[in-house]
């Protein structure tokens, strides 16, 4: 049972992925009846979603609605956290990512994820995306982890700007800088997929629309799931959006559709701004 | 050959074959590892150190649980199988006699120079030494023996998805429990020492004897009736804590509601310092200092006394050491115990408090006298009690410049002891551990840990209560 | 005040309570501020005290000794290994002993005087001298300079602690006549009319009169002791050197405040000491033996390397077992534990036990280590092991804090690139908290340094004159010493133990020092 999370990427095809489509294949993850509990309170009722592959998925909706709790369960970030319990199913290749035999250290590698506010470690930029592939042993060799150093840096668009000084300390670039320091530290250690928990909200505008720009050139590769808290952002960077209202998934559709023609009362309410 | 045996050097042995097989275990494992890692397909669940570290881990830990086995256990053994061979004319020895004959062959043992003692010393060494070369040669098998299952053992469970990392960290993690772990089995080492001694001590004194006797006399007369101590601990802690309250307190209102941020910046490290002078200083300050000029004053208010005629006789002792010098000193040392607790909790006291009062026209020290103070009242006692659980324990000051007499008299200028002077002048003896007088320490030593452990309950107790309140 | 009355100014009652309130008020402020300056006079007190004591230890006095190293009572006949040579304290000596006899013929008319003479050196004070010898065996024979401490009662002379003295100077000498039972008269005009005015002054006040104050007169080399004193003439009894050299120069007259009888050293051994201070033999030098020598029964002799080392051995165990034991704790307790029975109660034992008295530690270790496992008595190993259950609890506290100021944000970044919570403690948090660690250990180090109870119990109070090589040798620690030395009940004793204290507290300021090094280059504000 625990045998397909360790196997399916291969050691030998280190930086060679699938290449890039544009249409949403098959669901990357599929989850069905979530539930999340912190101590008695449920926080999330009865889930169900799937996400495409090389595609992004926004998850809206007002604050304390369920939305991060929700993204934290995609890599069983939850765990970390005391008395917060998961029921349902969260499938990844047909295999339950709750099972007791799952390594949730195995699944973290496979499901990357960036942060609100940037969280450089305190070490050098190149320590940093190092780290990952260091602790995976996914580098055979100095030369192949520079070059996975290089290529996730070139992936996150920040080569240019810091390869003269790898060895400074990752947190001394930009707020912006170091949010995509984030996210190609997530690159580094080759995901299927990213989630990120409203990457921008602690970045002035340009720095968004730099990581916007970024996590539309990321989509086609990787499965991408973003919390956000501006639905301009998800209008621009989502091919499909989800919103959430005191921890039920009210809507699911395309991000045109969702945003045009809502189903729901309560969606047109939100992205119409009459609450939130 | 078996002599031989016995001379080696088990403890240097010992640790290179740990360090032998535990990185051979490790190279081992790991090259298993990376056997695996080319001959499979995918990705391997761990890293082929931590299979190192997991066939290191299985190989290590029995090995040197028979090593502490060994240096715990081997020589009580061999002298219990050696005691056991002895011809007759040993029983008559007494067992504290025995042991050091045995002590004495160890030793000859250990530099093979036998010549030149008798013929039956020598032969004790030699099968000692044999004794102890059969007891070599059993713990080097078995520890070879258990390393070679060791890695046999675990080195046949790696495997593509074995989950050696996790192994592993679990494994650490109990390491880490254990270490944490040591904080209870110091208590109950502390507990079971104490009550165990104390226990022994209170079949030969009852218990009711030496919590009310008022006759302690235990170097000479076996007495001991512990009441004259308690009064000397009670009489230095209260006078350290009429130095120390008042002191530490004023210092801690004025810091925290007077003086400037700069002038505190300055103020309280130094004070702290007075926290961080070892005790034997203050020791040698009370007898260098304090005890001589207390003594002068209490001749000269003798002296003058009966000049005035209001006396006939001398009213104070005027001992060279004394109670109130040990007790001023304590205080001194006591000081920022009290006065950094008390900052803190008057510093949590919310400024609205404050505010409210200031706003109804009250000047700054009826603010602090009537809204400040009580309402870090708790916290205030909870600082003044863990200063007196401070003051009881004291050691060093007490035993340099309290005296040693044990009495019960008001007079503060006449030599007082305390539990912990009795405990150090009983300890430091030459007695044995079946002595009633070393033991008696142990019952003293119980008292005052029962006793500070109360305040300190107390006292955190409060505290935390105190904490949950303003935050 | 405004002149106008106003809502402000009120009735003449309620100003006079305001007056008193406010003077209430003043009052209060005092109070606070007298207790800040009686607690920092307290701290000023002790280190004027300690300071000042400590630095009469800081140098004393030694004597050198022209002497011929003569083979035969050196290296006698079977004796003459270098390893003889060194242990040859009674040849050495009495080299040493001959060369004051010589000084000082006088001396040796009488036993008493012969004792006198040889209380100027100690013993063992030639050791060092003995050593160099037999390193150096080819120095036999020749004639060297050998350099000895003075003895303490005559070293505290000198710097003016032990024996009072009051110094006058005198007129000139005319005349000096013999006078019967080998005794002079000395006159001058006027001569001594200083020095009675200096002995009225020094008899005021003085109970008894019946024991004459001595008065010594000396000039150059020359020591007499004065009796029937008058203006232009006194009595003068010889106690070295030579008449003559009253005439040749102003003598000095010194009134000793206190008699013969009660005073440690007696009017011969300050007239030789004022003669070889005259030669040029006696020099007041650092006492860097307070640092090189071990303990010793002779004040002049003794220092404290033995506990030193001792100390850092002991300190050694001390951080091998409290530091790892305690770090691995308290990373358990902050990242691992689970919230429940077990780990609320290993918390509350390490609340009680960083409070429990030192001395129960003691006790703990007396019945632990030496009664049950049967450990040697007086060891570092012993005395670390005490010190680091006592520590321990310290060290746990510190690096919780230390952890818990590592922000969350940290252990998420790495447990999302797929560490595992072990990975990301000991990759990620421990390294940050580490300079918080750091200091918390060493300052509970430091407390630790300066224990004295706990290792009382465990017999670390012996005499040690060596110094320990290993955590298993008999020892003792600085703290103790001091201890031991304030027992001791000769009063030179008294500066040194100050200056041992000050080696103690330098000791303990270096690693406070450390510590707020460390914080001002590592600690990071989150």
């Amino acid at each position: 049972m625990d045998t397909t999370l360790g196997m399916s990427t291969a050691v030998d095809d280190n930086l060679t992925l699938p290449p890039a489509t544009d249409t949403a294949a098959a669901p990357r993850i599929d989850c069905r009846n979530i539930k999340v509990f912190y101590g008695e309170t449920e926080a999330i009722h009865d889930v169900s979603m799937a996400f495409p592959d090389r595609a992004v998925t926004a998850l809206i909706g007002p604050s304390g609605c369920g939305k991060s709790t929700f993204l934290r369960c995609l890599n069983r970030m939850n765990d970390t956290i005391e008395n917060c319990r998961v029921e349902g199913e969260i499938l990844m290749d047909g295999e339950n990512i709750n099972d007791a035999d799952v390594d949730p250290v195995l699944l973290r590698s496979r499901v990357g994820m960036v942060f609100q506010k940037p969280n450089p470690f305190p070490k050098s930029i190149y320590d940093n995306i190092a780290y990952g592939p260091r602790i995976h042993g996914l580098a055979n060799g100095r030369e192949d982890l520079d070059a996975i150093v290089e290529k996730s840096l070139r992936r996150a668009g920040l080569w240019d700007e810091v390869k003269d000084r790898l060895a400074a300390p990752g947190t001394g670039l930009s707020g912006g800088q170091q949010q995509r320091l984030c996210i190609a530290r997530a690159i580094a250690v080759q995901p299927e997929v990213i989630l990120m928990d409203e990457p921008c909200s602690a970045l002035d505008p340009i720095a968004t629309a730099r990581i916007e720009e970024l996590i539309d050139e990321l989509r086609n590769r990787y499965c991408i799931v973003i919390v956000t808290h501006s639905m301009q952002q998800a209008a621009r960077v989502s091919q499909r959006t989800a919103f959430f209202h005191l921890g039920n998934l009210v809507e699911l559709g395309d991000t045109s559709q969702i945003f045009t023609n809502p189903r729901e009362k309560r969606t047109e309410d939100y992205i119409t701004g009459r609450f939130g | 050959m078996l002599q031989q045996l016995g001379q080696l050097p088990m403890g240097w042995l010992l640790i290179a074959l740990i360090a032998v097989f535990g990185s051979a275990a490790f190279f081992l494992g790991r090259m298993r590892a990376e056997q695996l890692l080319e001959t499979s397909t995918g990705r391997m669940h761990s890293r082929p150190n931590y299979h190192g570290y997991y066939v290191a881990m299985f190989t290590v830990v029995p090995v040197v649980l028979i090593a502490v086995a060994y240096a715990i256990f081997a020589e009580d053994l061999m002298r219990s199988q050696l005691t056991r061979e002895l011809p007759s004319s040993f029983d008559r020895l007494s067992p504290a006699e025995l042991q050091s004959y045995l002590e004495s062959v160890r030793m000859a043992a250990g530099t093979a120079a036998t010549s030149g003692a008798d013929r039956v010393f020598q032969a004790i060494t030699n099968r000692y030494l044999e004794l102890r070369g059969v007891m070599n040669t059993a713990t080097l098998a078995l520890l070879g023996l258990l390393a070679a299952g060791g890695i046999f053992w675990s080195q046949r469970r790696l495997s593509q998805n074995f989950r050696a990392r996790a192994v592993v960290e679990n494994g650490m993690e109990l390491v880490l429990f254990l270490c944490a772990g040591v904080a209870i089995a110091t208590t109950a080492g502390i507990v079971v020492s104490l009550l165990y001694e104390s226990l022994q001590f209170f079949q030969v004194v009852s218990v009711w004897d030496f919590l009310t006797g008022t006759r302690w006399n235990a170097q000479t007369n076996a007495e001991f009736g512990a009441l004259p101590l308690f009064f000397g601990t009670f009489m230095i802690a209260l006078i350290a804590m009429l130095v120390a309250a008042p002191i530490g307190l004023f210092s801690a209102i004025f810091l925290s509601e007077y003086a400037s941020p700069k002038a505190r910046g300055w103020i309280k490290p130094i004070l702290e310092i007075l926290a961080g002078i070892p005790t034997v200083v203050y020791g040698f300050f009370a007898l260098l200092v304090v005890a001589p000029a207390i003594r002068q004053m209490a001749v000269w208010f003798n002296e003058s006394v009966i000049q005035m005629g209001l006396a006939s006789e001398p009213i104070l002792a005027a001992q060279p050491t004394s109670a109130l010098a040990a007790g001023l000193v304590m205080g001194i040392m006591v000081i920022p115990f009290v006065s950094s607790l008390s900052d803190d909790v008057i510093n949590a006291v919310p400024q609205t408090l404050r505010d409210a009062a200031y706003a109804l026209g009250a000047t700054k020290s009826e603010t602090v006298k009537q809204v400040v103070v009580p309402a870090a009242l708790p916290g205030i006692i909870a600082a003044l009690l863990l200063a007196v659980s401070r003051a009881i324990g004291e050691t060093m000051i007490v035993v340099m410049a309290a005296g040693k007499s044990a009495r019960i008299s008001m007079d503060p200028t006449s030599d007082l002891t305390t539990i912990t002077v009795q405990i150090v002048s009983l300890m430091t003896g030459e007695t044995g551990f079946d002595d009633p007088k070393t033991l008696s320490a142990f019952a003293l030593g119980l008292v005052l840990f029962i006793v500070t452990l109360i305040f300190n309950i107390v006292a955190l107790r409060v505290v935390k209560k105190y904490r949950e309140k303003y935050e | 005040m405004s002149k106008k009355p106003g809502a402000l100014t009120t009735s003449a009652a309620s100003a006079k309570h305001l007056k008193r309130r406010r003077a209430a008020d003043g009052r209060f402020r005092y109070y606070g501020l007298s207790a800040i300056v009686v607690a920092l006079g307290a701290l000023a007190v002790l280190a004027v005290t300690i300071g000042s004591q400590a630095m009469s230890a800081a140098s004393y006095h030694v004597v050198s000794y022209e002497v011929t190293l003569d083979p035969a009572v050196i290296a006698p006949e079977g004796a003459s290994r270098p390893e003889d040579i060194s242990r040859n304290v009674d040849g050495f000596y009495s080299l040493v002993r001959d060369n004051l006899l010589n000084t000082f013929p006088e001396a040796g008319a009488d036993r008493n005087s012969r004792r006198e003479v040889s209380d100027f050196v100690t013993r063992l004070a030639v050791l060092p001298t003995a050593r160099l010898v037999a390193g150096n065996p080819e120095l036999i024979g020749s004639r060297i300079s050998v350099t000895a401490p003075l003895n303490d009662d005559l070293d505290l002379y000198l710097k003016g602690i032990g024996v009072r003295e009051r110094k006058i100077r005198a007129g000139a000498i005319s005349s000096v006549e013999p006078a019967p039972e080998g005794a002079f008269q000395v006159s001058g005009a006027g001569a001594f009319n200083g020095l009675l005015a200096g002995l009225t002054v020094a008899n005021e006040g003085r109970k008894d009169d019946a024991v004459q104050l001595d008065v010594l007169l000396t000039s150059g080399v020359s020591t007499g002791r004065l009796t029937e004193i008058s203006a232009d003439t006194a009595h003068l009894e010889l106690l070295t050197g030579r008449v003559a050299d009253f005439t040749e120069s102003a003598p000095t007259a010194r009134i000793i405040q206190s008699a013969e009888s009660e005073r440690t050293i007696s009017n011969k051994q300050i007239a030789w000491t004022l003669a070889l201070q005259d030669m040029g033999r006696i020099k007041r030098a650092p006492r860097w033996t307070l640092l090189t020598n071990s303990d010793s029964t002779y004040p002049e002799l003794a220092g404290g390397l033995s506990a030193i080392v001792g100390s850092l051995l002991t300190m050694l165990v001390t951080a091998l077992v409290a530091m790892p034991v305690g770090i691995l704790a308290a990373v358990y307790l902050e990242e691992f534990a689970p919230r429940n029975r077990v780990t609320e109660f290993i918390e509350v034992n390490i609340n009680n036990l960083a409070a429990v008295p030192s001395i129960v530690f003691g006790l703990l270790g007396a019945a632990l280590f030496i009664n049950f496992i049967g450990m040697p008595r007086s060891a570092p190993l012993v005395g670390g092991l005490v010190l680091a259950l006592m520590t321990f609890p310290v060290v746990i506290i510190a690096s919780r804090a230390a952890l818990k100021s590592v922000p969350p944000s940290v252990r998420a970044g790495a447990l999302a690139v797929g560490a595992s919570q072990m990975q990301t403690v000991f990759h990620h948090v421990v390294p940050l908290a580490a300079p918080g660690i750091l200091t918390g250990a060493i300052l509970g180090m430091a407390r630790a340094l300066g224990e004295t109870a706990p290792l009382l119990l465990i017999g670390m109070v012996a005499f040690v004159g060596d110094v320990p090589k290993s955590p298993m040798d008999e020892s003792t620690v600085m703290p103790v010493l001091i201890f031991s030395w304030s027992n001791n009940a000769e009063r030179a004793w008294e500066p040194l133990t100050a200056a041992m204290i000050v080696i103690l507290l330098a000791f303990l300021l270096l690693m406070n020092g450390l510590v707020v090094f460390l914080r001002r280059k590592y600690e990071r504000r989150w």
